[in-house]
């Protein structure tokens, strides 16, 4: 059974220096308040796996949590380049980053191998393309019934798996809708998983075939509203477009993105203290606040 | 084209749109191509089919995504998935007619790099990466290309290959065991670029009104060769106009900003 606790204690006893951790969410869902709490942990060596690492990972990226990425598109949506992870790519600031490096089909395959506890991904992927120069990861293998050459790609099986949703219940049952993305393989790859969730009901009034992760398949559940913010939940907030596009001119440049993160993240206590400080503070985002 | 009432964007983005057959089921990339396949929907083609990576199928936002996992796109669609179904039921199943991408480099022979500007383990410039877009290339029906025109996105020789066009031309992608038949326009700002048919070489086959066959060469990084039968586009008509500036409009007003836009 998930353990119902507050996302301090979660992070802090899931979460560990070394882990591989997947934080994820497509576009829609993405964990930002798990990731400042390990940001305030000041976790290390972490290697991120995650699709879209967008702001979620630029954050983590450029203050030095993360070790190595996974990762599929890297890239501020709608905006432009995420400067930090470009920052350890080009320039290894504030240290090396030890990138791999796929397609979106092929990490998708890639969790549902690992949720599927399966060795390796079977996919039609990669054919000409410059990707499995780069990356020995990607490998080809012969069906053994036809002959045809397939790519195959190693699961993602990470030590722990962070998601939003929009709803538990009290025995710690989550439900999500709208946009899925790769959040429940994400889940179920996963050794360990913490889940914050919008709100906590008596009831999760989920039809029968609505995306339900049980209680049983995950570890923790936090109750953190607004916990995806600027990213958003369907049917609780919107995205806040505006908060991406003034993320910009901030992770631009290293003294800028660490006095914003000290401020923001490091000098608050949780996130309702970060949506706070924000208001008040010229940073990104204080143009359109509750209700953007 | 000052003297023209629409912009350069104007018309590559009708131009790319008149493209997508009504009823064509079309996987979009963000930014260019999901403009121009919303215009299609629009406009000429209203029973067109659009899948997004992020899982909506069928969609008809009535805003241009700003990321591709806008709710509007999952309020809209016939139906929301996930994104592994997205690629291996519907894309790698076979069901996609056309996968309509942008690029930040395209070559010759319409391979498209969005991945490294300079050496991979030592970039000049790091660009996003792959997305979607290695798989929707090598396995939609036919692709579309939209991007502009400029010696620094149409290289000789991409620094990368994210995405296959035709490799070295010729048969080389059959060969390579690629099952899509591969691009078959590339639309710019300045012109429709197709594939020949037996070398796959990009060949000018349409410049747009008051585009010169030279400036299309100028902005081209290889000895570009152009079509015996080189055509003018045709103007954007009124209706695709101003259906493409109200989308817009629309669209600015929803998002506070313009429409380009990204995978995350």
């Amino acid at each position: 059974m998930a353990l119902i606790t507050p996302l301090r204690e979660a992070v802090s006893s899931l979460v560990r220096d070394g882990d591989t951790v997947a934080l994820e969410g497509f576009t829609h869902l993405i964990p930002h308040a798990a990731g400042h709490e390990i940001v305030r942990q000041a976790r290390k060596d972490l290697t991120l796996v995650r699709m879209t690492p967008d702001l979620v990972y630029d954050q983590l990226i450029g203050m030095g949590c993360a070790r190595k990425l996974i990762f599929s598109w890297g890239g501020n949506p709608g905006v432009g380049s995420l400067h930090r992870f470009r920052d350890a790519v080009e320039r290894e600031w504030p240290h090396r980053l030890e990138i791999e490096e796929h397609s979106h089909a092929g990490m998708a395959n890639a969790y549902v191998a690992g949720a599927s506890n399966l060795p390796f991904a079977l996919l039609r992927g990669y054919t000409g393309s410059d990707l499995p120069k780069v990356n020995p990861n990607i490998r080809f293998v012969e069906c053994p019934f036809t002959g045809e050459k397939l790519a195959a790609i190693p699961s993602v099986r990470p030590d722990v798996t962070v998601i939003h949703a929009q709803k538990a219940d009290r025995r710690g049952n989550v439900l999500l809708w709208g946009i899925l993305g790769v959040q429940k393989e994400a889940v179920l790859a996963a050794q360990r998983s913490i889940v914050t969730v919008e709100e906590i009901v008596d009831d999760l009034e989920a039809p029968p075939n609505a995306c339900v992760l049980p209680s049983w398949a995950l570890s923790a559940v936090c109750h953190v509203p607004g916990g995806a913010y600027p990213s958003y939940a369907q049917g609780y907030s919107e995205r806040d477009n505006r908060f991406y596009k003034d993320w910009d001119p901030v992770a631009r440049s290293r003294d800028g993105f660490l006095a914003w993160m000290k401020r923001h993240v490091l000098d608050t206590g949780d996130f309702a203290e970060f949506r706070r400080v924000l208001a008040e503070t010229s940073g990104p985002g204080t143009a359109r606040q509750e209700g953007a | 084209m000052a003297e023209l009432d629409f912009s350069a964007t104007e018309i590559m983005t009708v131009a790319a749109s008149r493209l997508l057959k009504n009823g064509t089921v079309c996987f979009v990339g963000i930014g260019l191509p999901s403009t121009a396949a919303n215009l299609a929907r629009l406009t000429h083609a209203p029973d067109v089919v659009l899948i997004y990576e992020s899982g909506p199928i069928g969609a008809k936002p009535t805003v241009l995504p700003l990321s591709i996992g806008d709710g509007d796109l999952a309020l809209t669609a016939d139906t929301v998935v996930s994104t592994p179904e997205i690629f291996r039921y519907w894309l790698q199943g076979g069901r996609i007619d056309v996968g309509f991408l942008g690029a930040a480099q395209v070559d010759r022979f319409a391979n498209i790099n969005t991945t490294v500007i300079g050496p991979y383990d030592d970039p000049k410039v790091r660009l996003p990466g792959a997305g979607g877009a290695p798989e929707i290339a090598a396995q939609a029906k036919e692709v579309f290309i939209v991007l502009k025109q400029s010696r620094k996105a149409f290289v000789d020789r991409l620094p990368f290959v994210t995405s296959a066009g035709f490799l070295d031309g010729g048969d080389a992608r059959e060969k390579a065991g690629i099952t899509g038949g591969g691009p078959t326009a590339v639309i710019t700002d300045l012109g429709i670029l197709t594939p020949d048919p037996v070398t796959r070489e990009l060949t000018l086959t349409s410049v747009h009104p008051g585009v010169t066959v030279e400036q299309v060469r100028e902005a081209t990084g290889w000895d570009l060769k152009v079509s015996p039968d080189l055509k003018t586009t045709a103007i954007p008509d009124a209706e695709a106009l101003t259906a493409l500036r109200d989308l817009q409009a629309r669209t600015a007003k929803a998002h506070g900003q313009d429409s380009s836009g990204g995978e995350g």
